[in-house]
């Protein structure tokens, strides 16, 4: 498995199905993200992306397959895991399709409650925290100064104590990142970021993913729609059409893949 | 349309509108309220009340003219003309007080639907900003309930030694007190946790019954078993807790309501231990500390009360004191949530009720954090149950219907789901309002059903539903002023 160089395999996926009834929404597709790397999984609509996103960060069951996560020389199986104990041992983050915030909280709230473990432990389970040992306060200010790190970073520190559901839609997706990231995941799954962002925007959401891959170097999986965002910062491309892989590869490569020109594009006339 | 001008036709339209309205009040009330039947010796008797029946006519007619002539525009005038009524329905006799009390109520929905319908007429503001506005005043009250906070506490205190504190004042400040730990309590579970609890009363049946038991039983003393009923009721949150927690919204509300109805039917039917029906009587009062009773004759070796400050002996110290009782466990029910509200489980509560697929992504429990909510509101029911049950002196099933369930959750829901202050101010309206009015009979909760219905029309999310963050990165006034414009902004 080892490659030798830091990219070795963060995350595997072995023959993974997901059938729903009938419908077979994701049919045994196999391909590993590595650590270090931005891998991006795109196809057409209903091709099984999120469905695949929510098998691995334990939304789902898996029907068929395993799925591995290593990192820092331990590995878990992540299929039967459950959601919670996916993010917070095998460090999976994720953000979703359509942005799941914390509405009615502060946005500083929501990057305090993603770092919710590491305080609950701090606070003794709210024993020490219920009488204001310093010790829990201590833990509190560094949460506080994590938050206002990956603030600056996605450019939110000035509206800190707005209300969440109050921020425009571009900077809660990006908020939703900043949260994510506040878990300090090995992994980080990213649902269509790019959504309904304009071109300046994904050009900063660009920024951020690279940077987040260089400085904390983790693995970014991504599902993404915006071929500009996809074709720039992803290091390999995992091509799904109605469930099945139909292709792999670095961008340029899959870029030029006949199978992938046919599933966007359809068919050709004679072809 | 508006103005003094309206055409006449118009007036005669809303005359005939009004006339057939009238008709169906006629055919309605003239078997329901016209005839009622009597019982004599020689038989059933019908009894005619027609003067019951024109003036409910008469009624209906005046309350769909006035209706009609405010869509018509004539809001002003028909507000004066409902006034006249209410005033009239106050001073002028009836011949039944139901009959004054329905003129009093409809002269009184009428004039609040022409104020209503003239406010919105003179403003142009849309729903929306008006309940931004109201949530700015929410606001701003709770700027000043830090002030108010104390004041109130302040007043709590020193309440039992107010001139007009008699033992009725006291009695009611302890119901109130009740109801106000119980709101906190259920606070905790549907306010932070967006749990809809239907079956709170449950926790206060355990609670009050496992008092009960121990004491008449065991013979413990009530500050032994006031931990031992929280730890009661907390653990049957946690049994509860396992099988429930798995539903969500609805179906997660209808299991608990079934729940409650169980712990009921239980108490009901296990007569060999609760006593069925009868209930438990004799219950043994709290005693001071365990170091004195509140007895004029205390049993040998005991030292009472008024002796041990030298006081005469009345019957109201023993009052007084069940109301500092209550009132120290509300204040640590308070005290208690306005901590955790800062801390981990407190705001994981809260991201709980706003999106628990994405608490689950962050690595968070769901399961866990559910049940601790439910076993720390479970515990202050407890504790409010064993304080029922030593206040009483008797408890039977009948105490614990699901009425009470719907009483705490309207004090919650009114007071803005969350909010320690709007608690307080819901619980004196729900409870403190029909102790007042208890002359209106049975209207009072003909009356509390309209405050209901007035509160949700015009505070949907509560009466204080605005929510200040836990934690701020920039000082308190300049996030104020980005939240206002924010606010100005959209």
């Amino acid at each position: 498995m080892s490659e030798g160089n830091a990219a070795s395999p963060l995350l595997t996926v072995e023959h993974l199905t997901q059938r729903f009834g009938g419908l077979v929404a994701v049919s045994d597709v196999s391909f590993s993200a590595r650590d270090r790397e931005i891998t991006a999984i795109i196809g057409p609509n209903g091709a099984g992306k999120t469905t695949l996103f929510n098998c691995l960060t334990g939304f789902y069951t898996p029907t068929v397959g395993r799925l591995t996560a290593s990192h820092s020389g331990r590995t878990w199986l992540l299929e039967r895991m459950e959601a919670h104990e996916i993010a917070r041992q095998a460090r999976v983050a994720r953000t979703f399709q359509n942005v799941r915030l914390f509405g009615g909280m502060s946005v500083l709230e929501n990057l305090i409650v993603a770092q919710h473990n590491k305080l609950m432990a701090a606070s003794c389970f709210t024993l020490a925290g219920l009488f204001g040992l310093p010790s829990y306060r201590k833990a509190e200010a560094a949460a506080v100064e994590r938050a206002r790190y990956w603030l600056e970073r996605v450019g939110l520190v000035d509206v800190a104590d707005w209300q969440a559901g109050n921020l425009p839609y571009g900077a809660q997706r990006r908020l939703e990142i900043a949260r994510a990231m506040c878990t300090e995941p090995r992994l980080l799954c990213l649902d269509e970021p790019a959504a309904g962002l304009n071109p300046r925007e994904s050009a900063d959401l660009s920024e951020l993913l690279l940077f987040i891959r260089d400085h904390h170097a983790i693995g970014v999986l991504l599902i993404e729609h915006d071929m500009s965002v996809v074709m720039q910062i992803s290091d390999h491309v995992v091509v799904l059409d109605y469930g099945r892989k139909i292709s792999e590869g670095p961008s340029a490569q899959v870029r030029n893949d006949p199978a992938v020109i046919r599933a966007y594009l359809g068919e050709e006339e004679g072809a | 349309m508006a103005g003094a001008g309206t055409p006449p036709s118009d007036f005669k339209a809303a005359l005939g509108e009004a006339a057939a309205a009238g008709g169906i009040a006629l055919l309605l009330t003239l078997p329901l309220v016209g005839m009622r039947t009597l019982e004599t010796s020689g038989g059933l008797v019908i009894h005619p009340h027609f003067a019951d029946v024109a003036l409910t006519v008469l009624l209906v007619f005046l309350g769909r003219l006035g209706l009609v002539l405010i869509e018509a525009g004539r809001g002003g005038a028909v507000l004066a003309a409902a006034a006249a009524m209410v005033a009239a329905g106050w001073l002028l006799p009836f011949p039944t007080e139901a009959l004054r009390g329905i003129a009093l109520a409809g002269g009184l929905v009428v004039a609040l639907r022409a104020g209503l319908a003239l406010r919105s007429r003179h403003s142009t503001l849309t729903q929306a900003e008006r309940d931004r506005r109201m949530d700015r005043v929410g606001a701003r009250l709770q700027d000043a309930s830090r002030l108010i906070g104390p004041v109130a506490v302040l007043f709590a205190l020193v309440l039992p030694f107010m001139p007009f504190a008699n033992r009725g004042v006291i009695d009611l400040g302890c119901l109130l007190l009740t109801y106000i730990m119980l709101g906190w309590g259920l606070n905790i579970v549907v306010g932070l946790a967006g749990l809809l609890d239907l079956g709170y009363v449950a926790f206060y049946a355990v609670g009050a019954y496992a008092y009960a038991l121990m004491a008449t039983t065991f013979g413990l003393g009530f500050w032994v078993c006031l931990p031992l009923a929280g730890i009661f009721a907390s653990l049957y949150g946690l049994m509860l807790g396992f099988p429930v927690l798995r539903l969500r919204g609805d179906y997660f509300a209808i299991v608990t309501l079934a729940f409650a109805e169980i712990v009921r039917i239980v108490l009901l039917n296990w007569t060999a231990v609760t006593n069925g029906p009868v209930g438990i009587a004799a219950i043994p009062r709290p005693s001071f500390f365990g170091i004195a009773d509140f007895t004029n004759s205390p049993a040998e070796g005991h030292l009472a009360f008024h002796q041990l400050f030298g006081l005469t002996f009345a019957p109201v110290h023993r009052i007084i004191f069940l109301y500092y009782v209550i009132l120290a466990l509300a204040l640590v029910v308070n005290f208690f949530t306005l901590r955790i509200r800062r801390l981990p489980l407190g705001r994981a509560w809260e991201a709980l009720r706003e999106d628990d697929i994405a608490c689950t992504a962050l690595g968070i429990n769901r399961t866990n954090i559910k049940l601790a909510a439910f076993a720390i509101a479970g515990m202050f029911g407890g504790f409010a149950g064993a304080f029922f049950a030593t206040r009483q002196g008797f408890i039977s099933p009948e105490s614990f219907t699901f009425i009470e369930s719907a009483i705490i959750l309207a004090v919650v829901v009114l007071g803005g789901m969350g909010s320690q202050v709007g608690v307080v101010i819901a619980a004196l309206l729900v409870v403190g309002l029909p102790e007042a009015f208890r002359d209106l009979a049975q209207y009072r909760m003909l009356a509390f059903g309209v405050g209901m219905v007035l509160i949700m029309l015009w505070r949907p999310r509560g009466l204080l539903a605005h929510r200040d963050p836990t934690i701020l990165l920039h000082l308190r006034k300049s996030a104020r002023q980005q939240q206002a414009e924010s606010e100005a902004r959209g």
